[in-house]
Protein backbone atom coordinates (compact mmCIF):
# COMPACT_ATOMS: atom_id res chain seq x y z
CA UNK A 1 0.00 0.00 0.00
CA UNK A 2 2.93 2.40 1.21
CA UNK A 3 4.76 1.62 -2.33
CA UNK A 4 1.60 2.24 -4.64
CA UNK A 5 0.80 5.89 -2.48
CA UNK A 6 4.50 6.30 -3.18
CA UNK A 7 4.02 5.72 -7.19
CA UNK A 8 0.85 6.96 -7.91
CA UNK A 9 -0.16 9.89 -5.04
CA UNK A 10 3.41 11.04 -4.58
CA UNK A 11 2.66 14.18 -2.62
CA UNK A 12 6.76 15.35 -2.73
CA UNK A 13 6.15 15.04 -6.89
CA UNK A 14 2.71 16.38 -6.97
CA UNK A 15 3.81 19.37 -5.01
CA UNK A 16 6.38 19.96 -7.29
CA UNK A 17 4.34 19.59 -10.45
CA UNK A 18 1.14 21.61 -9.43
CA UNK A 19 2.06 25.16 -10.65
CA UNK A 20 2.17 23.56 -14.07
CA UNK A 21 -0.93 21.43 -13.43
CA UNK A 22 -2.59 25.07 -12.53
CA UNK A 23 -0.92 26.77 -15.41
CA UNK A 24 -2.39 24.47 -17.47
CA UNK A 25 -5.57 24.38 -15.61
CA UNK A 26 -5.70 28.09 -17.09
CA UNK A 27 -4.47 27.49 -20.68
CA UNK A 28 -7.65 24.60 -21.15
CA UNK A 29 -9.68 27.24 -19.68
CA UNK A 30 -9.60 29.57 -21.79
CA UNK A 31 -8.82 27.68 -24.68
CA UNK A 32 -12.53 26.05 -24.01
CA UNK A 33 -14.15 29.25 -23.45
CA UNK A 34 -12.53 30.59 -26.88
CA UNK A 35 -13.93 27.17 -28.69
CA UNK A 36 -17.22 27.50 -27.12
CA UNK A 37 -17.89 31.24 -27.95
CA UNK A 38 -16.89 30.84 -31.35
CA UNK A 39 -18.33 27.56 -32.18
CA UNK A 40 -22.12 28.73 -31.17
CA UNK A 41 -21.78 31.51 -32.57
CA UNK A 42 -20.64 30.57 -35.80
CA UNK A 43 -23.00 28.11 -35.74
CA UNK A 44 -25.91 29.92 -35.23
CA UNK A 45 -25.26 32.35 -37.71
CA UNK A 46 -24.67 29.05 -40.12
CA UNK A 47 -28.07 28.03 -39.40
CA UNK A 48 -29.86 31.62 -39.59
CA UNK A 49 -28.30 31.87 -42.81
CA UNK A 50 -29.26 28.45 -43.55
CA UNK A 51 -33.09 29.56 -43.07
CA UNK A 52 -32.99 32.58 -44.80
CA UNK A 53 -31.50 31.06 -48.00
CA UNK A 54 -34.31 28.17 -48.04
CA UNK A 55 -36.67 31.50 -48.81
CA UNK A 56 -38.49 31.73 -51.83
CA UNK A 57 -36.52 34.06 -54.61
CA UNK A 58 -36.34 34.91 -57.88
CA UNK A 59 -34.89 32.42 -59.90
CA UNK A 60 -31.42 33.81 -60.58
CA UNK A 61 -30.87 34.61 -56.90
CA UNK A 62 -32.37 31.25 -56.02
CA UNK A 63 -29.51 29.11 -57.66
CA UNK A 64 -26.83 31.32 -55.93
CA UNK A 65 -28.97 31.08 -52.75
CA UNK A 66 -29.18 26.77 -53.40
CA UNK A 67 -25.23 26.62 -54.23
CA UNK A 68 -24.44 28.44 -50.90
CA UNK A 69 -27.32 26.25 -48.72
CA UNK A 70 -25.37 23.31 -49.96
CA UNK A 71 -22.11 24.66 -49.13
CA UNK A 72 -23.32 24.84 -45.89
CA UNK A 73 -24.83 21.19 -45.74
CA UNK A 74 -21.25 20.36 -47.15
CA UNK A 75 -19.10 22.19 -44.57
CA UNK A 76 -21.36 20.68 -41.48
CA UNK A 77 -21.20 17.14 -43.10
CA UNK A 78 -17.23 17.59 -43.41
CA UNK A 79 -16.66 18.65 -39.81
CA UNK A 80 -19.07 15.90 -38.63
CA UNK A 81 -17.36 13.14 -40.59
CA UNK A 82 -13.70 13.72 -39.74
CA UNK A 83 -11.87 13.28 -36.52
CA UNK A 84 -11.26 16.00 -34.81
CA UNK A 85 -7.56 14.90 -33.89
CA UNK A 86 -7.47 15.38 -38.00
CA UNK A 87 -8.22 18.05 -38.41
CA UNK A 88 -6.17 20.02 -35.70
CA UNK A 89 -3.24 17.98 -37.22
CA UNK A 90 -4.58 19.11 -40.68
CA UNK A 91 -4.31 22.88 -39.13
CA UNK A 92 -1.51 22.48 -37.94
CA UNK A 93 0.41 22.22 -40.82
CA UNK A 94 -1.79 23.12 -43.73
CA UNK A 95 -2.56 26.90 -42.61
CA UNK A 96 1.18 27.82 -42.37
CA UNK A 97 2.17 26.24 -45.29
CA UNK A 98 -0.73 28.99 -46.69
CA UNK A 99 0.96 31.70 -44.97
CA UNK A 100 -1.29 31.94 -41.95
CA UNK A 101 0.99 32.16 -38.98
CA UNK A 102 -0.79 29.73 -36.71
CA UNK A 103 0.47 27.85 -33.49
CA UNK A 104 -0.81 24.71 -32.42
CA UNK A 105 -3.36 27.04 -29.69
CA UNK A 106 -4.59 28.31 -32.95
CA UNK A 107 -4.80 25.14 -34.59
CA UNK A 108 -6.90 23.48 -31.81
CA UNK A 109 -9.13 25.86 -31.23
CA UNK A 110 -9.54 26.70 -35.02
CA UNK A 111 -10.39 22.70 -35.43
CA UNK A 112 -12.66 22.59 -32.55
CA UNK A 113 -14.68 25.89 -33.18
CA UNK A 114 -15.39 24.56 -36.45
CA UNK A 115 -16.46 21.22 -35.39
CA UNK A 116 -18.81 22.50 -32.61
CA UNK A 117 -19.98 25.26 -34.85
CA UNK A 118 -21.43 22.13 -37.46
CA UNK A 119 -22.71 20.51 -34.77
CA UNK A 120 -24.23 23.40 -33.69
CA UNK A 121 -25.65 24.73 -36.95
CA UNK A 122 -27.56 21.15 -37.20
CA UNK A 123 -28.97 21.71 -33.59
CA UNK A 124 -29.90 24.42 -34.54
CA UNK A 125 -31.62 24.23 -37.63
CA UNK A 126 -33.38 21.33 -36.07
CA UNK A 127 -34.62 23.49 -32.93
CA UNK A 128 -35.75 26.02 -35.82
CA UNK A 129 -37.84 23.03 -38.64
CA UNK A 130 -39.71 22.32 -35.09
CA UNK A 131 -41.08 25.25 -34.28
CA UNK A 132 -44.79 25.20 -36.22
CA UNK A 133 -44.92 26.64 -39.32
CA UNK A 134 -48.14 28.70 -38.00
CA UNK A 135 -45.63 30.70 -36.08
CA UNK A 136 -43.89 32.17 -39.36
CA UNK A 137 -47.42 32.72 -40.59
CA UNK A 138 -49.06 34.25 -37.35
CA UNK A 139 -46.04 36.21 -37.17
CA UNK A 140 -45.49 37.37 -40.32
CA UNK A 141 -49.04 37.98 -40.78
CA UNK A 142 -49.08 40.76 -37.55
CA UNK A 143 -46.68 42.64 -40.56
CA UNK A 144 -43.49 41.36 -39.07
CA UNK A 145 -40.63 40.96 -41.34
CA UNK A 146 -38.60 37.40 -42.13
CA UNK A 147 -36.06 38.55 -39.96
CA UNK A 148 -38.05 39.87 -37.35
CA UNK A 149 -40.02 36.87 -37.16
CA UNK A 150 -36.85 34.96 -37.05
CA UNK A 151 -35.15 36.99 -33.79
CA UNK A 152 -38.24 37.46 -32.08
CA UNK A 153 -40.88 34.85 -32.26
CA UNK A 154 -38.84 31.87 -33.79
CA UNK A 155 -35.37 31.79 -32.30
CA UNK A 156 -36.52 32.21 -28.97
CA UNK A 157 -38.79 29.28 -29.26
CA UNK A 158 -35.92 27.10 -31.22
CA UNK A 159 -33.28 27.78 -29.10
CA UNK A 160 -34.87 26.47 -25.81
CA UNK A 161 -35.46 23.26 -27.62
CA UNK A 162 -31.08 23.32 -28.50
CA UNK A 163 -30.57 23.90 -25.00
CA UNK A 164 -30.03 20.25 -23.76
CA UNK A 165 -28.59 18.50 -26.90
CA UNK A 166 -26.89 21.44 -27.34
CA UNK A 167 -25.10 21.22 -23.82
CA UNK A 168 -24.28 17.68 -24.18
CA UNK A 169 -22.05 18.09 -27.49
CA UNK A 170 -20.51 21.50 -26.43
CA UNK A 171 -19.17 19.63 -23.62
CA UNK A 172 -17.92 16.39 -25.35
CA UNK A 173 -16.24 19.09 -27.83
CA UNK A 174 -14.75 20.84 -25.35
CA UNK A 175 -13.04 18.38 -23.83
CA UNK A 176 -11.34 17.84 -26.94
CA UNK A 177 -8.84 20.57 -26.00
CA UNK A 178 -6.97 17.51 -24.52
CA UNK A 179 -6.32 16.95 -27.78
CA UNK A 180 -4.36 19.99 -28.15
CA UNK A 181 -1.26 18.10 -26.39
CA UNK A 182 -0.39 16.77 -29.59
CA UNK A 183 0.62 19.80 -30.97
CA UNK A 184 2.48 21.01 -27.82
CA UNK A 185 -0.52 23.04 -26.44
CA UNK A 186 0.23 23.50 -22.96
CA UNK A 187 -2.92 22.47 -21.31
CA UNK A 188 -3.40 20.04 -18.44
CA UNK A 189 -2.69 16.91 -20.72
CA UNK A 190 0.51 18.66 -21.90
CA UNK A 191 2.14 19.27 -18.81
CA UNK A 192 0.82 15.87 -16.94
CA UNK A 193 2.52 13.97 -19.62
CA UNK A 194 5.64 16.04 -19.46
CA UNK A 195 5.94 15.88 -15.72
CA UNK A 196 5.35 11.96 -16.36
CA UNK A 197 8.40 11.95 -18.62
CA UNK A 198 10.83 14.33 -16.27
CA UNK A 199 9.93 12.88 -12.67
CA UNK A 200 9.53 8.92 -14.06
CA UNK A 201 6.72 8.81 -11.65
CA UNK A 202 3.19 8.96 -12.86
CA UNK A 203 1.70 11.13 -9.82
CA UNK A 204 1.38 14.31 -12.42
CA UNK A 205 -0.81 12.44 -14.66
CA UNK A 206 -2.78 11.42 -11.55
CA UNK A 207 -2.89 15.23 -10.71
CA UNK A 208 -3.52 15.96 -14.54
CA UNK A 209 -6.95 13.42 -13.94
CA UNK A 210 -8.05 15.21 -10.82
CA UNK A 211 -7.42 19.09 -12.40
CA UNK A 212 -9.58 17.31 -15.59
CA UNK A 213 -12.51 16.26 -12.68
CA UNK A 214 -12.17 19.86 -11.22
CA UNK A 215 -12.97 21.09 -14.36
CA UNK A 216 -15.13 19.33 -15.66
CA UNK A 217 -17.32 17.28 -13.24
CA UNK A 218 -19.20 20.08 -12.37
CA UNK A 219 -20.13 21.04 -16.01
CA UNK A 220 -21.14 17.39 -16.35
CA UNK A 221 -23.53 17.66 -13.26
CA UNK A 222 -24.95 20.92 -14.73
CA UNK A 223 -25.73 19.06 -17.80
CA UNK A 224 -27.32 16.60 -16.69
CA UNK A 225 -29.63 19.29 -14.81
CA UNK A 226 -29.97 21.46 -17.84
CA UNK A 227 -31.18 18.02 -19.45
CA UNK A 228 -34.13 17.38 -16.73
CA UNK A 229 -35.09 20.90 -16.43
CA UNK A 230 -35.08 22.08 -20.53
CA UNK A 231 -36.80 18.76 -21.31
CA UNK A 232 -39.60 18.38 -24.02
CA UNK A 233 -42.68 17.36 -22.13
CA UNK A 234 -44.63 14.54 -23.87
CA UNK B 1 0.03 28.07 -55.08
CA UNK B 2 1.89 24.88 -57.03
CA UNK B 3 3.91 24.85 -53.52
CA UNK B 4 0.91 24.07 -51.72
CA UNK B 5 -0.17 21.71 -54.21
CA UNK B 6 3.21 19.67 -54.26
CA UNK B 7 2.87 19.77 -50.52
CA UNK B 8 -0.63 18.84 -49.92
CA UNK B 9 -2.11 17.63 -52.99
CA UNK B 10 0.91 15.35 -54.50
CA UNK B 11 -0.77 12.58 -56.16
CA UNK B 12 2.60 10.73 -56.31
CA UNK B 13 3.03 10.29 -52.78
CA UNK B 14 -0.16 9.53 -51.88
CA UNK B 15 0.20 6.92 -54.79
CA UNK B 16 3.19 5.90 -52.74
CA UNK B 17 1.63 5.95 -49.25
CA UNK B 18 -2.20 4.60 -50.13
CA UNK B 19 -0.89 0.99 -49.27
CA UNK B 20 0.36 1.49 -45.48
CA UNK B 21 -2.60 4.26 -45.02
CA UNK B 22 -5.15 1.12 -45.92
CA UNK B 23 -2.85 -0.81 -43.70
CA UNK B 24 -3.76 1.41 -40.81
CA UNK B 25 -7.51 1.85 -42.29
CA UNK B 26 -7.87 -1.97 -41.49
CA UNK B 27 -6.34 -1.28 -37.69
CA UNK B 28 -9.15 1.43 -37.58
CA UNK B 29 -11.84 -0.64 -38.92
CA UNK B 30 -10.90 -3.65 -36.33
CA UNK B 31 -10.87 -1.34 -33.42
CA UNK B 32 -14.49 -0.15 -34.13
CA UNK B 33 -15.49 -3.40 -34.39
CA UNK B 34 -13.98 -4.17 -31.32
CA UNK B 35 -14.75 -1.11 -29.25
CA UNK B 36 -18.31 -0.18 -30.42
CA UNK B 37 -20.21 -3.77 -29.18
CA UNK B 38 -17.49 -3.58 -26.39
CA UNK B 39 -18.81 -0.16 -25.26
CA UNK B 40 -22.38 -0.98 -26.16
CA UNK B 41 -22.92 -3.90 -24.29
CA UNK B 42 -21.50 -1.92 -21.18
CA UNK B 43 -23.50 0.68 -21.54
CA UNK B 44 -26.68 -1.45 -21.92
CA UNK B 45 -25.36 -3.46 -18.39
CA UNK B 46 -25.23 -0.08 -16.54
CA UNK B 47 -28.79 1.12 -17.94
CA UNK B 48 -30.23 -2.12 -16.99
CA UNK B 49 -28.98 -1.62 -13.72
CA UNK B 50 -29.62 1.84 -13.23
CA UNK B 51 -33.30 0.13 -14.02
CA UNK B 52 -33.62 -2.13 -11.46
CA UNK B 53 -33.51 1.26 -8.97
CA UNK B 54 -31.05 -0.05 -5.83
CA UNK B 55 -30.07 3.54 -3.67
CA UNK B 56 -26.91 2.45 -3.15
CA UNK B 57 -26.07 1.24 -6.77
CA UNK B 58 -27.87 3.62 -8.16
CA UNK B 59 -25.24 6.15 -6.50
CA UNK B 60 -22.24 4.42 -7.87
CA UNK B 61 -23.52 4.12 -11.58
CA UNK B 62 -23.97 8.06 -11.33
CA UNK B 63 -20.49 8.54 -9.97
CA UNK B 64 -19.23 6.28 -12.38
CA UNK B 65 -20.85 7.55 -15.69
CA UNK B 66 -20.63 11.33 -14.57
CA UNK B 67 -16.66 10.71 -13.71
CA UNK B 68 -15.94 9.05 -17.25
CA UNK B 69 -17.68 11.36 -18.85
CA UNK B 70 -16.07 14.32 -17.23
CA UNK B 71 -12.38 12.93 -18.30
CA UNK B 72 -11.70 13.47 -21.96
CA UNK B 73 -11.18 10.36 -23.70
CA UNK B 74 -7.48 11.07 -24.39
CA UNK B 75 -6.73 11.65 -20.70
CA UNK B 76 -7.97 8.22 -20.12
CA UNK B 77 -6.20 6.48 -22.43
CA UNK B 78 -2.59 7.97 -22.09
CA UNK B 79 -3.02 6.96 -18.43
CA UNK B 80 -4.46 3.60 -18.76
CA UNK B 81 -1.73 2.84 -21.41
CA UNK B 82 1.02 4.89 -18.60
CA UNK B 83 -0.55 4.01 -15.72
CA UNK B 84 0.01 0.39 -15.24
CA UNK B 85 4.10 -0.23 -16.13
CA UNK B 86 4.70 1.41 -13.15
CA UNK B 87 2.87 -1.18 -11.16
CA UNK B 88 4.67 -3.37 -13.13
CA UNK B 89 2.41 -4.55 -15.56
CA UNK B 90 3.41 -4.01 -19.06
CA UNK B 91 0.10 -3.35 -20.92
CA UNK B 92 -0.13 -3.48 -24.45
CA UNK B 93 -1.49 -0.64 -27.08
CA UNK B 94 -4.24 -2.78 -27.89
CA UNK B 95 -5.19 -3.79 -24.61
CA UNK B 96 -5.02 0.12 -23.05
CA UNK B 97 -7.08 1.29 -26.30
CA UNK B 98 -10.11 -1.41 -25.35
CA UNK B 99 -10.22 -0.11 -21.38
CA UNK B 100 -9.97 3.70 -21.95
CA UNK B 101 -12.72 3.15 -24.75
CA UNK B 102 -14.88 0.84 -22.22
CA UNK B 103 -14.64 2.96 -19.66
CA UNK B 104 -15.59 5.89 -22.17
CA UNK B 105 -17.90 4.62 -23.96
CA UNK B 106 -19.83 2.93 -21.62
CA UNK B 107 -20.62 5.90 -20.03
CA UNK B 108 -22.62 7.85 -22.97
CA UNK B 109 -24.18 4.38 -24.23
CA UNK B 110 -25.08 3.69 -20.06
CA UNK B 111 -26.93 7.06 -20.36
CA UNK B 112 -28.53 6.89 -24.04
CA UNK B 113 -29.89 3.19 -22.90
CA UNK B 114 -30.82 4.85 -19.79
CA UNK B 115 -32.83 7.75 -21.47
CA UNK B 116 -34.31 5.21 -23.41
CA UNK B 117 -35.72 2.59 -20.67
CA UNK B 118 -36.86 6.02 -18.97
CA UNK B 119 -38.78 6.42 -22.38
CA UNK B 120 -40.83 3.61 -21.95
CA UNK B 121 -44.03 4.11 -20.06
CA UNK B 122 -45.52 2.90 -17.29
CA UNK B 123 -48.19 0.86 -19.06
CA UNK B 124 -46.05 -1.49 -20.32
CA UNK B 125 -44.10 -2.66 -17.39
CA UNK B 126 -47.30 -3.52 -15.87
CA UNK B 127 -48.73 -5.16 -18.39
CA UNK B 128 -46.34 -7.05 -19.40
CA UNK B 129 -45.87 -7.84 -15.77
CA UNK B 130 -49.52 -8.70 -15.13
CA UNK B 131 -49.39 -11.33 -17.91
CA UNK B 132 -46.79 -13.33 -16.07
CA UNK B 133 -43.44 -12.39 -17.26
CA UNK B 134 -40.95 -12.01 -14.59
CA UNK B 135 -38.27 -8.51 -14.49
CA UNK B 136 -35.78 -9.64 -16.68
CA UNK B 137 -38.25 -10.88 -19.41
CA UNK B 138 -40.21 -7.64 -19.08
CA UNK B 139 -37.16 -5.73 -19.22
CA UNK B 140 -35.57 -8.13 -22.33
CA UNK B 141 -38.75 -8.43 -24.42
CA UNK B 142 -41.20 -5.40 -23.78
CA UNK B 143 -38.74 -2.74 -22.57
CA UNK B 144 -35.19 -2.47 -24.43
CA UNK B 145 -36.52 -3.61 -28.02
CA UNK B 146 -39.00 -0.18 -27.58
CA UNK B 147 -35.99 1.77 -26.06
CA UNK B 148 -33.49 1.21 -28.25
CA UNK B 149 -35.79 2.24 -31.01
CA UNK B 150 -36.98 5.58 -29.43
CA UNK B 151 -32.97 6.38 -29.22
CA UNK B 152 -32.08 5.03 -31.94
CA UNK B 153 -30.46 8.58 -33.50
CA UNK B 154 -28.66 8.79 -30.34
CA UNK B 155 -27.20 5.66 -30.42
CA UNK B 156 -26.36 5.75 -34.28
CA UNK B 157 -24.90 9.56 -33.10
CA UNK B 158 -22.64 8.17 -30.14
CA UNK B 159 -21.24 5.02 -32.50
CA UNK B 160 -20.25 7.53 -35.21
CA UNK B 161 -18.47 9.49 -32.29
CA UNK B 162 -16.55 6.50 -31.03
CA UNK B 163 -15.48 5.53 -35.00
CA UNK B 164 -13.92 8.84 -34.97
CA UNK B 165 -12.45 8.99 -31.62
CA UNK B 166 -10.38 5.80 -32.50
CA UNK B 167 -8.16 8.31 -34.13
CA UNK B 168 -6.15 9.25 -30.83
CA UNK B 169 -5.27 5.77 -30.40
CA UNK B 170 -2.42 7.17 -33.12
CA UNK B 171 -0.88 8.73 -29.70
CA UNK B 172 -0.10 5.95 -28.09
CA UNK B 173 1.89 4.49 -31.72
CA UNK B 174 -1.09 2.12 -31.99
CA UNK B 175 -0.33 1.70 -36.20
CA UNK B 176 -4.36 2.60 -37.18
CA UNK B 177 -5.28 5.40 -39.80
CA UNK B 178 -4.17 8.42 -38.28
CA UNK B 179 -0.94 7.20 -36.96
CA UNK B 180 0.33 5.75 -40.56
CA UNK B 181 -1.00 9.02 -42.26
CA UNK B 182 1.16 10.98 -39.95
CA UNK B 183 3.72 8.43 -39.93
CA UNK B 184 3.72 8.59 -43.78
CA UNK B 185 4.13 12.28 -43.56
CA UNK B 186 7.50 12.84 -41.52
CA UNK B 187 8.96 9.77 -43.71
CA UNK B 188 8.23 11.78 -47.25
CA UNK B 189 8.03 15.38 -45.19
CA UNK B 190 5.11 15.92 -47.31
CA UNK B 191 1.25 16.51 -45.74
CA UNK B 192 -0.60 14.52 -48.78
CA UNK B 193 -1.17 11.46 -46.51
CA UNK B 194 -2.76 13.45 -44.14
CA UNK B 195 -5.18 15.00 -46.75
CA UNK B 196 -5.58 11.19 -47.94
CA UNK B 197 -6.16 10.38 -44.73
CA UNK B 198 -9.33 13.03 -43.85
CA UNK B 199 -10.63 11.72 -47.57
CA UNK B 200 -10.95 8.16 -46.27
CA UNK B 201 -12.33 9.08 -43.30
CA UNK B 202 -14.73 11.40 -44.32
CA UNK B 203 -15.80 8.93 -47.62
CA UNK B 204 -16.15 6.24 -44.92
CA UNK B 205 -18.28 7.77 -42.44
CA UNK B 206 -19.94 10.56 -44.56
CA UNK B 207 -23.03 8.06 -45.31
CA UNK B 208 -23.46 7.63 -41.37
CA UNK B 209 -23.35 11.45 -40.78
CA UNK B 210 -26.41 11.69 -43.72
CA UNK B 211 -28.60 9.11 -42.49
CA UNK B 212 -28.15 10.92 -39.07
CA UNK B 213 -29.31 14.10 -40.67
CA UNK B 214 -32.35 11.75 -41.73
CA UNK B 215 -33.00 9.88 -38.37
CA UNK B 216 -32.48 13.27 -36.37
CA UNK B 217 -34.95 15.21 -38.29
CA UNK B 218 -37.67 12.82 -38.49
CA UNK B 219 -37.37 12.30 -34.53
CA UNK B 220 -37.80 16.10 -34.46
CA UNK B 221 -40.89 16.03 -37.31
CA UNK B 222 -42.58 13.11 -34.75
CA UNK B 223 -42.83 15.38 -32.21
Amino acid sequence: MDRFLFTFFNGEVMWEYLPKILSGMWVTTYLAAFVIATGLALGLLLAVLRSTLSQKMPAPLSWLAEALRLLIIFFVDVMRSVPPLVLIVLFFYGLPALGLDIAGLGATWLALSLVLAAFAEEIYWAGLIAVAKGQWEAARSTGLGFLQTLIYVVLPQAIRLTVPPLTNRTIAITKGTALGQVVAVQEILYQAYSGLSFSSNPSPLTLGALAYLVLFLPVVVAGRWIETRFAWRR
Amino acid sequence: MSDVTALFFNAEIMAKTAGFLLDGLWMTVLLCLVVIPVGALGGLVVAVLAALKRRWLNIALVIYVDVFRALPPLVLLVFVYNVPPFAGYKISELEAVVIAFLLNTSSYYGEIFRAGIESVGRGQWEAARSTGLGWWQTMGWVVLPQAVRNVLPDLVSNTLEVAKLTSIASVIALHELMFAARSAQQATFNYSPLILATVIYFVLLWPVVRLLSRLEHRKIAAR
